[in-house]
């Protein structure tokens, strides 16, 4: 129990490698939080994804415990958010269970696309921001510079930005008493009925269901009857803890006071983010406002490499599934890929999270479909239809119009990169809306399709700018454009693992490309083999690929008969990773490739 | 009747020494720089002892000396090893005894030292009619000393055939047609004509690997020179009997087309295949492959590695494989008899697209299938 101006609770927000997770260890590490002997670099980042690739996919939580100048030792809860678009949501509900924010920006950089989106997230989330200059070790640190974009851009003041090395542990004092005395502490009436926020929850080999809480009113203890306000479900508390990250068991949290209790709750899916938590009996009758759960935006097909592995997929799909309300699944079968699932997730990164999770993981060999998006399909009897899987797109006659989701993107680049970029969202059918300078760096709002950013836009980006672009994007609205199903053809047959939805005007590239990657793709056969994109019964573009001319062995005497029937027995096991179109076998590598995203 | 009898029976055996390795060479051949051949013949003797106390009585039609370099076994022991032979089967009154040599290796004595021992056909590995091109693939010889040999070889025996490699680095349609034609205007009435083949584990097939090997012809000109090869030949009276073979009508190797036809082989010497049905059971055999290690095998008694019995359906997709090369194609009564004929449909369906024919009970690819053979054959065993 812990008084409330002893409190604060807080979470870095920043641009992806600008330093939050080297500055969150400083800070574990500084207070003695963690035994020297057990840091490992990135505390907080748990998942080996997470580790891998350096990015913060789940919020994770730290208390530290700080001795201030003032003589008084103070509770830190850092809440470490995801830094990417994809999770954003995760990052919103994260920022209200906390009062303030650590704004941490790259000296030698500046400020980032999301560094603007994840900051407006914390000023909109009430947050008093304090901006931390990271990495001015560098040569190349500007902190004047940077300092005078944070108020331009962001409009913060910044003459106190706290100047910092994360990697060397400069500043790092300064960070702790600015957090003590520049954020506020949390209020909360310790006598009034309980109310507390689930912030996140997840599920532990060892544990079960974790669940994260923030308490805002009254006190809980372990061994209370709690009640979930929205699901309704009542829990018995079997342990109440605060995480140094690791658990650590605590008899009570009361207001302000961040932590984790488990109930003998069965799946993340019975548990609401965003859900206020209270006791059974006399209990408060006004829950903090909700949540809406995150929904799916991009979807894709999931399909196993090898069919037999379908069950297992099955399995491995609703294990993650019950540990990740935000991905949902229902089974697909296609003529090209046989059974698996046609699966939604929040963006781009997220798929391939959890597809790397589930060949990772589970030990699965996964195709994977050209993601697309949700297209709403205004029928023309006044029903409107999500379409998530181009496959289903309903003839024509009955569709009235259809509508795409539209996104707002925010996109920095150095000066001499800013025509390429506004030819890119040019060309991926975007329009302007706002363009304005910050030293030599240009930051343009475009709004722009969706779809059209699911389809190899961060590639384009990254490399049509050396990599110095910085991206991020917030969905808008759906608004009705001029979007047709494209087919392909092979050999006359429609395989239906490849189509998709695009721009009418966008087809005939978009067509193009496909037709000309199958044709290298698709092994020569004994006949010439028309390969096409279609609009219903037009074709936009064909190719032909032509037929094999020479498959034979030169010489083939009595040595070589075992030898050449090994080689097809090898054909004959070859021909079961073959798809038939009609007359045409395509390997399932053609597949595999044609419909690598580039992402 | 067993099936094997539809083919005959001859006798393989595998001389494993070369003066040098060439560079696109993948046959069992090694370079020793001494042989004591007086060993290898006890060696070869004793394994014919024991492969034809297992065929006792059989009537033998050809016997096939491969390798390797055959034309550096002194012709003494290719003496003793066919009086051996003489004296362990019934031979056929056609007996053919073939004998492959390298025109590096000849001079007239040994020639006629093989014709007394008993060989009547030589294949010669001539390779090629231009100097830079037998350079290029490695070879000791020159034209001249193939033209020579070649001619020595003509005199000494009757029947004589010769092989070329094409489709080679560099090589453009025309240079092959005026090769061929000379080698159609020398040959007597035999040739096999193949197209280079770049096979791992080779220096060519490193070489490639590696980037280089430049020049080797596109898939589409392979094809133009294997159509060219037919026609020229064709004109000239050697059609094609099998997808690399030409003969003038009865000149044919009787001993390749045992092994297309699906006949019994005894394969001896070091890494020599066979095939013998013994019983109700087919073998298919395989003999040590390093010298050494084969020649103190054979010594105790045993040459060969331990055989596989063959199924039915493994014996059908070889008779599949080798008989679809000659081009009077295959029986489709033994086909049938091995239970695994090719589904109905699917013949019907390359038949449509004119890649083989069935008549008369024979199952042929024809010219546009024999090309692209590999694939009509996965197409009917799928
Ligand atoms: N030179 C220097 N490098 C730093 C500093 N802080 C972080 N880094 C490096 O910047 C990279 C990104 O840091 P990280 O903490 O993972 O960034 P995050 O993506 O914001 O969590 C890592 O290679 C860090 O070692 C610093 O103060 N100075
Ligand atoms: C058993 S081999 C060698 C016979 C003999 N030692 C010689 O080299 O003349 C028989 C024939 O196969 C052909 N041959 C060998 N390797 C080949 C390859 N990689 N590609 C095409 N033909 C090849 C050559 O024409 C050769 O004459
Ligand atoms: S001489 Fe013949 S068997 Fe010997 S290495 Fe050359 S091609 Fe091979
Ligand atoms: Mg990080």
């Amino acid at each position: 129990m812990t008084q409330l101006d002893r409190i604060r609770n807080f979470s870095i927000v920043a641009h992806i490698d600008h330093g939050k997770s080297t500055l969150a260890d400083r800070l574990i590490q500084m207070t003695g939080t963690v035994a020297e002997r057990d840091m490992k670099a990135q505390m907080l980042d748990s998942m080996d994804i997470e580790r891998e690739r350096g990015i913060t996919i789940k919020a994770n939580t730290v208390r530290i415990e700080y001795p201030a100048k003032d003589g008084n030792t103070y509770i830190l809860n850092l809440i470490d958010t995801p830094g990417h678009v994809d999770f954003a949501y995760e990052v919103s509900r994260s920022m209200r269970a906390v009062e303030g924010s650590l704004l941490v920006v790259d000296a030698s950089q500046g400020v980032e696309a999301q560094t603007l989106a994840n900051v407006y997230q914390a000023l909109d989330a009430g947050h008093e921001i304090v901006p931390v200059l990271n990495k001015i070790d560098l040569p190349a640190a500007e902190p004047d510079r940077v300092k005078a974009q944070i108020e331009d851009v962001i409009g913060l003041d910044a003459s106190d930005a706290v100047p910092i090395s994360a990697k060397s542990g400069m500043g790092i004092p300064d960070v702790l008493e600015a957090i003590v005395t520049r954020l506020p502490s949390p209020k909360g009436d310790r006598d009034a009925p309980l109310k507390a926020m689930l912030v996140d929850s997840w599920y532990d080999a060892y544990l079960g269901v974790v669940v994260m809480i923030r308490v805002m009113d009254g006190v809980i203890r372990k061994g209370d009857r709690v009640k979930m306000m929205q699901t309704g479900a009542v829990y018995g508390i079997d342990r109440l803890a605060v995480l140094k990250p690791q658990m650590v068991d605590i008899p009570e949290l009361g207001p302000g006071e961040i932590g984790v209790l488990t109930a003998s709750i069965k799946q993340v899916r019975d548990t609401r983010v965003g859900d206020t938590i209270t006791h059974e009996r006399k209990g408060t009758d006004t829950p903090l406002p909700g949540f809406k759960p995150a929904q799916p935006v991009v979807f894709c097909g999931l399909f196993p490499v090898d069919a037999n592995d379908f069950e297992a997929l099955r399995d491995a799909i609703e294990k993650l599934a019950l540990n990740d309300a935000s991905f949902s699944y229902e089974m697909e079968t296609s003529a090209a890929l046989g059974f698996g699932f046609r699966c939604g997730f929040l963006g781009l990164l997220h798929l391939e999270v959890i597809r790397d999770r589930l060949e990772r993981e589970y030990d699965l060999d996964l195709i994977t479909t050209a993601p697309s998006v949700v297209f709403k399909l205004h029928m023309k009897d006044g029903e409107v239809r999500d379409l998530h899987n181009p496959a289903d797109m309903p003839d024509l006659t009955y569709v009235e119009h259809i509508e795409e989701p539209r996104i707002k993107a925010t996109i920095m680049v150095p000066d001499e990169y800013l025509g390429d970029i506004l030819k890119l969202c040019q060309d991926r059918r975007g329009i302007q809306q706002d363009l304005s300078y910050a030293g030599s760096r240009a930051m343009v709002v475009y709004d722009l399709p969706l779809a059209e950013v699911v389809f190899d836009f961060y590639d384009r980006l990254k490399s049509v700018t050396k990599g110095y672009a910085s991206f991020d994007y917030t969905i808008s609205e759906y608004r009705e454009d001029n979007l047709v199903k494209m087919s392909i053809l092979v050999n006359d047959e429609p395989v239906d693992a490849l189509s998709m939805m695009v721009h009418r005007d966008r087809a005939e590239t978009r067509g193009r490309v496909m037709v000309e990657k199958l044709k290298e793709l698709i092994p020569r056969h004994m006949f010439k083999i028309p390969i096409q994109a279609a609009i219903g019964g037009r074709v936009i573009a064909r190719e032909t690929l032509s037929a094999m001319r020479k498959d034979v062995t030169a010489k083939c005497y009595g040595g070589d008969a075992s030898r050449k029937r090994k080689l097809l027995d090898k054909q004959k096991a070859g021909k079961k990773k073959m798809r038939q179109f009609g007359k045409v076998e395509i390997p399932q590598e053609a597949f595999i490739s044609a419909l690598k995203m580039d992402s | 009747m067993e099936d094997w009898r539809n083919g005959g029976f001859g006798l393989y055996l595998h001389w494993p020494f070369c003066q040098s390795k060439c560079p696109y060479c993948d046959f069992n051949s090694h370079v020793a720089a001494s042989v004591d051949q007086k060993r290898w013949e006890m060696a070869f003797l004793a394994e014919i002892d024991r492969i034809g106390a297992e065929t006792q009585g059989r009537v033998l039609n050809t016997v096939f000396f491969g390798g390797g370099t055959p034309s550096l076994m002194d012709p003494e022991l290719v003496a003793a090893i066919l009086e051996r032979v003489r004296s362990t089967w019934i031979m056929a009154n056609d007996l053919e005894v073939t004998l492959e040599a390298n025109p590096g290796s000849v001079e007239a004595g040994r020639f006629r030292g093989f014709s007394e021992a008993g060989v009547n056909r030589v294949s010669m590995g001539v390779q090629s009619l231009q100097d830079e091109h037998l350079r290029r693939l490695g070879r000791l010889h020159s034209v001249a000393d193939a033209k020579r040999a070649f001619d020595i070889a003509r005199s000494v025996f009757d029947r004589v055939s010769f092989d070329l490699i094409y489709a080679r680095q560099d090589q453009t349609l025309d240079d092959w047609r005026s090769e061929l034609g000379e080698a159609l205007s020398m040959a007597v009435d035999h040739l096999s004509l193949y197209q280079l083949t770049v096979e791992d584990g080779t220096a060519f097939g490193d070489r490639l690997a590696r980037g280089g090997l430049k020049g080797l012809p596109s898939d589409d000109l392979g094809a133009d020179m294997y159509a060219v090869t037919q026609d020229l030949c064709e004109a000239a009276g050697m059609p094609a009997y099998e997808v690399s073979n030409h003969a003038r009508p009865g000149a044919e190797s009787r001993h390749n087309r045992i092994y297309w036809q699906g006949g019994d082989y005894a394969g001896i010497g070091p890494g020599a295949h066979g095939r013998l049905t013994l019983g109700d059971v087919r073998w298919a055999t395989v003999a040590e492959r390093m010298p050494d290690a084969w020649l103190t095998r054979a010594e105790a008694g045993f040459g060969e590695l331990p055989r596989e019995a063959m199924t039915v359906g493994e014996q059908a997709d070889e008779y599949l494989i080798m008989g679809l090369r000659l081009s009077e194609g295959l029986e489709m009564a033994r086909l049938e008899r091995m239970q695994t004929a090719p589904a109905p449909a699917k013949i019907e369906e390359l038949t449509r697209m004119g890649m083989i024919e069935l008549t008369q009970g024979r199952l042929r690819a024809t010219a546009e299938g024999r090309i692209v053979l590999n694939s009509v054959i996965a197409a009917l065993a799928a």
